[in-house]
Order: structure tokens, then C-alpha cells, then sequence
């Protein structure tokens, strides 16, 4: 049984169902990564487990609780991070301003939490003070991540964190996502840059029109030739 | 050289001093728009009523004060009843929404539709006000009226011309610098203010966040009933207290909100000080001014008024058409509405 896990998911927006039986899950310390052609549900799945999608077959497991009638809020109380796809940073806030709106539910002293962002985004300490808006793609992308970090989430979910960020800045945003991985985080996101991200990835989700089409480790899923073909290009 | 001198008393006597206390009326009835924009994301129509109201209380407290003989001279009785004015456009403000504006919500509707919905409760906040007080002048200002008087001015400068300070024009400035300073002291350096201004600025990633709406909302709703309360009583205390004087108003709040980018809060300052001086400037007889300072040969006949003073809500409306057709965002790159 997996720290977190989407079983058996169905459900969709008004009536058409978009997820099909899917099945998606992430252990502590492990990065699992969802990838598939466009419209294959990949971001839907990760909505769905994180309760901004109404499923009506299968359940959300977080540490062996049943979670699927929290509402996204209590989600992140019960120790889930999430970071949107889009404007998911307060433009208008300094850094430091996003990450302490990022531990807003937090009641104890969060300034460690706080140090440990910026030791592991050293770019956002320098930058501190500057509205969040005025920052470049990639470091903006690092604030969002850093905000979710605030809450010390025990599950970080990542909805394409490197959309629209140079290629440099992508593996570097990478690492740093390994790095939250080895602290003991369930790291759960979705991709575009398949290949980059089946590289780091401990498990692998190929979805094709809702449903699982390859589940396996992700080194595994770059050695299939089937899902090579079809997916990566060659 | 004392022709210049005269004209720059003139010019300050009935246009500086008095647009300055017009101002920074306007900006603390601006403030309370903008906040409302840019918190619950509707231009609140009746804000002005709101002004009245509170208003309306502080000046039936103030005349429960004056017939107990309580008072603070040299200032009006008025600043002593203020709090209470507070305290009831508060309970005003949070019943209306609990009744009006959170069904709204819930339903999710449109902007739009909580405009018109605000209309609904302008009128209806404007009958209480009839209702209760009745739709007459109230004079309530009471305590010294002058700090400088033309007369003792003229005597000390052995000018001719002379300069009229109103204790409310001072206490006007006074009490909107503390009331702006206090304003962003709370919504900069607060966990608070700064949930606020989170939310305002990204409603979905504030819930991630875990910042509750209905907090954010309630406390919005009570700043903004102090911000009216205190720019009504201020604007009263001025001039006088007539409820429809106070609907007008709406006009030239919203004017200055937008003018400065609304949703922007310094853009509500700035704005209120450009609709003030435009309108006050526009407005002005220069007959006399320009009497001190061109050579007699030039001087005019008419009075020289760009516009009359019946005509002053033009100046607002045609700096609000301006505005939203040139520079839509505003001075300080408000939301555009």
C-alpha cells in the first residue's frame, strides 16, 4: 500500500468522464511522474487526487486514510502540497510574502521552514524582497515550489513545474525536485518534457485517454520500445 | 512682488486649502471602493449611502453628546461619537452581506450581478438615512470653527488678500494621514493585511493556501465601514450633512478609485487629490487671481471660470471617460474593470 494513492479514479467535469479506472500512486522519498500525449487526463488525474475534480468510482488513500471527501484546504492540513500549472505565485507579494502566505495555516514558527527554502533555493533568499511578479520565468516556478514547501507537505504535487522555462533552468528545477524527494517527500507531478522526467522519476504513469496504459519504473519506461515509439519520439 | 504674494494667498485660500481637505475626503471614500474591488471583485454603488449612514449615526450620537453638555472643545463633539458611527455602519455593513452579498457568493455569479445587487442596497441603505434623519441639511459641527481667520491673516501680514484655514480642513489632513498610514501598516506588515492582499491578488492560490474567504471578506467589509464612516463625518463636518450630497459623491470616489487604477490602494490616495484639484481648479473664478498678476491693460472682464460650480460632476465624469479610454488600468496599473 502506497503513502498516497488515486485508486481506480473515474470522474471528470460535468458529467463526461475524463479519467477511466485510473490508478495513480507515490510513496514517501519517491518521485512518481504522470506523463501522455496531450489530453490524456494527466492533469486531471493529479486534480482528482487532490480533490478539484469530483470522482464518483475508486478513492483517495493518504497514509492509509481514505481522503476523498476533504476539500482541496483540507487536503493541504493533512499534509499535501500542491503547485499549479498557472499562476501559482502572489505577482503582487515579495518572495518572502508568497512563502509566509504559503505557511498561512502554520501557527508555530515557520521561520526554519522558511531557511530551508531558501538553502535549497538560493536565488529566492537574494530576491526576497522583490514583488514576485518581477521574476523570471524559473525563479518564479522555484517561489511556487517554495510556497508549497511551507506547509512541510508530506506529499508535493507538481502540476508541469517546467512549462515554459529554458532547458538550463529545467534540469536545475529538477534537482531541486530530487533533492525534495530525498528529504522524505512523496514528490507527485505531471510532464510535458517526458523523457527529462522519466529520468528522475522511481515510477512512471503513461496515461492514454484516462486510463493507465504503461505503469513502471521510470528507467523501465524508457527502455520499452513501445512506449518509446509512441511517446518519446524514437 | 506683493501682487504675486496676493495672488498665491488667493489661489491658496479658495483652491489649495480647500482641495486638499476635498482630496483627502475622496481618498478615504476611494480607499473603501478599492478595497471592496479589489477584495470581493465588484464596484460597491453603495458606498456612498454607506458614507451617509455612518454619518447619519455619528450625528444623532453627537447630538445625544451636545444635550449631556459632553464635549472635547476646541474639537467638534462629532470625533467623540465617530467610534460609535464605526461600530454601527460595521453592523450595517456585515448584516448586508450576510443577507445580500453571501448568496451571491455562494451562486458564484458574475460581478455584474453584485453590481446591481449594490444598487439595490444603495437604495435601500439611502431610505434608512431619509427615513431616520430625513433628507434636509444637518449643520453638526460644533467647537472652534477657524484656526485661521481672513481677518486676524490680513491684520499680522498686512496683506490684502486673506487666508481661511477651517479647523475640519486640518483635521480633515490629520486625520487621513493617520488613517492611511494605519491602513498600510496593517495591509503590509500584517499576517492579516497580507492575506488580504493575497487573496485579492490570486483568489485560487489564496484557498490553496488556506486563507479563509469569509475572514478575508468580514474584514474587508469592517475596514471599509470605517474608512466611509470617517471620510463621511469628515466630509460632513466640512461642508454639511445632506443624504443626497453623500449619493453624488459616488461619482468623484469613483472617479478618483479609478483614476488612480482601482483595486490599488496608494492609486486611491492619488487619484482622490487629481479629481479634487481637477474639479476645484476647473471650477474656480480666476477673475481676481489673474487681476494680481497680469498688467492692468490685460486684465479680463469675465470672471474667467472654465466651468460653473453646477457643473463640477461633469469634471469627474469626463476624468472617468478619459481614464477608461486612455489608460483603462489607471495611474498606478490597477485591475482593469
Amino acid at each position: 500500500m502506497s503513502f498516497l494513492s488515486g485508486e481506480n479514479m473515474t470522474g471528470g467535469y460535468g458529467g463526461v468522464d475524463i479519467l477511466h479506472d485510473c490508478t495513480i500512486a507515490v510513496d514517501k522519498g519517491e518521485i512518481a511522474v504522470i506523463v501522455g500525449p496531450n489530453g490524456a487526463g494527466k492533469s486531471t488525474a493529479m486534480k482528482a487526487i487532490f480533490g478539484m475534480l469530483d470522482i464518483h468510482k475508486g478513492r483517495i488513500m493518504l497514509d492509509g486514510k481514505d481522503i476523498s471527501d476533504l476539500s482541496p484546504q483540507d487536503r493541504v492540513r493533512a499534509g499535501m502540497g500542491f503547485v499549479p500549472q498557472n499562476n501559482n505565485v502572489f505577482t503582487s507579494l515579495t518572495v518572502q510574502e508568497n512563502l509566509e502566505m504559503g505557511a498561512y495555516i502554520r501557527t508555530d514558527n515557520f521561520s526554519d521552514t522558511m531557511a530551508q527554502v531558501f538553502d535549497l533555493f538560493p536565488i529566492l533568499k537574494e530576491k526576497r524582497n522583490q514583488p514576485a511578479g518581477e521574476l523570471s520565468g524559473g525563479q518564479r516556478q522555484q517561489v511556487a515550489v517554495g510556497r508549497a514547501l511551507m506547509t512541510q507537505p508530506k506529499v508535493l504535487m507538481l502540476d508541469e513545474p517546467t512549462a515554459g522555462v529554458s532547458p538550463i533552468v529545467m534540469d536545475e528545477l529538477l534537482d531541486r525536485i530530487i533533492e525534495v524527494a530525498r528529504s522524505g517527500v512523496a514528490v507527485l507531478m505531471v510532464e510535458q518534457n517526458a523523457r527529462q522526467a522519466l529520468n528522475i522519476a522511481d515510477k512512471g504513469y503513461v496515461l492514454v485517454q484516462g486510463r493507465n496504459r504503461f505503469t513502471d519504473t521510470g528507467e523501465a519506461l524508457l527502455a520499452n520500445p513501445e512506449v518509446r515509439k509512441s511517446f518519446l519520439g524514437g | 512682488m506683493e501682487d504675486l504674494l496676493n495672488a498665491i494667498i488667493l489661489f491658496s485660500n479658495f483652491v489649495l486649502v480647500p482641495a486638499t481637505a476635498y482630496g483627502a475626503q475622496l481618498a478615504l471614500g476611494a480607499l473603501g471602493v478599492t478595497l471592496v474591488f479589489g477584495i470581493l471583485r465588484f464596484s460597491n454603488f453603495a458606498h456612498g449611502d454607506t458614507m451617509a449612514f455612518g454619518t447619519m449615526v455619528v450625528i444623532l450620537v453627537t447630538w445625544w453628546f451636545q444635550s449631556m453638555g459632553i464635549s472635547i472643545h476646541p474639537l467638534p463633539t462629532a470625533l467623540l461619537a465617530l467610534p460609535f458611527g464605526i461600530l454601527a455602519t460595521i453592523g450595517l455593513l456585515l448584516a448586508t452581506d450576510r443577507l445580500v452579498y453571501k448568496f451571491y457568493r455562494k451562486q458564484k455569479s458574475p460581478p455584474v450581478v453584485f453590481v446591481m445587487a449594490s444598487v439595490g442596497v444603495m437604495f435601500v441603505m439611502n431610505g434608512i438615512v431619509r427615513f431616520i434623519i430625513g433628507p434636509n441639511d444637518q449643520v453638526f459641527a460644533d467647537g472652534e470653527r477657524f484656526i485661521m481667520k481672513a481677518r486676524d491673516f490680513k491684520a499680522s501680514t498686512g496683506m490684502a488678500e486673506g487666508l481661511t484655514i477651517k479647523v475640519s480642513q486640518a483635521l480633515t489632513l490629520g486625520i487621513a494621514i493617520i488613517v492611511v498610514i494605519a491602513l498600510f501598516w496593517f495591509l503590509q506588515r500584517t499576517r492579516t493585511g497580507k492575506s488580504m492582499r493575497a487573496f485579492s491578488d490570486n483568489e485560487d492560490l489564496a484557498l490553496l493556501s488556506g486563507i479563509s474567504p469569509e475572514r478575508v471578506v468580514m474584514i474587508t467589509w469592517i475596514i471599509a465601514a470605517a474608512l466611509a464612516t470617517i471620510a463621511g463625518t469628515l466630509y460632513g463636518l466640512d461642508k454639511s450633512f445632506k443624504p443626497f450630497t453623500y449619493f453624488q459623491l459616488l461619482l468623484p470616489i469613483f472617479a478618483a478609485a479609478i483614476v488612480g487604477g482601482i483595486g490599488n490602494p496608494l492609486g486611491a490616495i492619488a487619484g482622490g487629490f487629481v479629481v479634487a484639484f481637477s474639479e476645484v481648479t476647473i471650477t474656480y473664478a480666476y477673475k481676481k487671481f489673474l487681476r494680481y498678476l497680469l498688467p492692468e491693460n490685460l486684465e479680463p472682464n469675465s470672471l474667467v471660470q472654465l466651468l460653473s460650480t453646477d457643473y463640477k460632476f461633469a469634471v469627474s465624469f469626463v476624468i472617468l471617460v478619459l481614464v477608461l479610454l486612455i489608460r483603462p488600468t489607471g495611474i498606478f496599473k490597477g485591475k482593469v474593470l
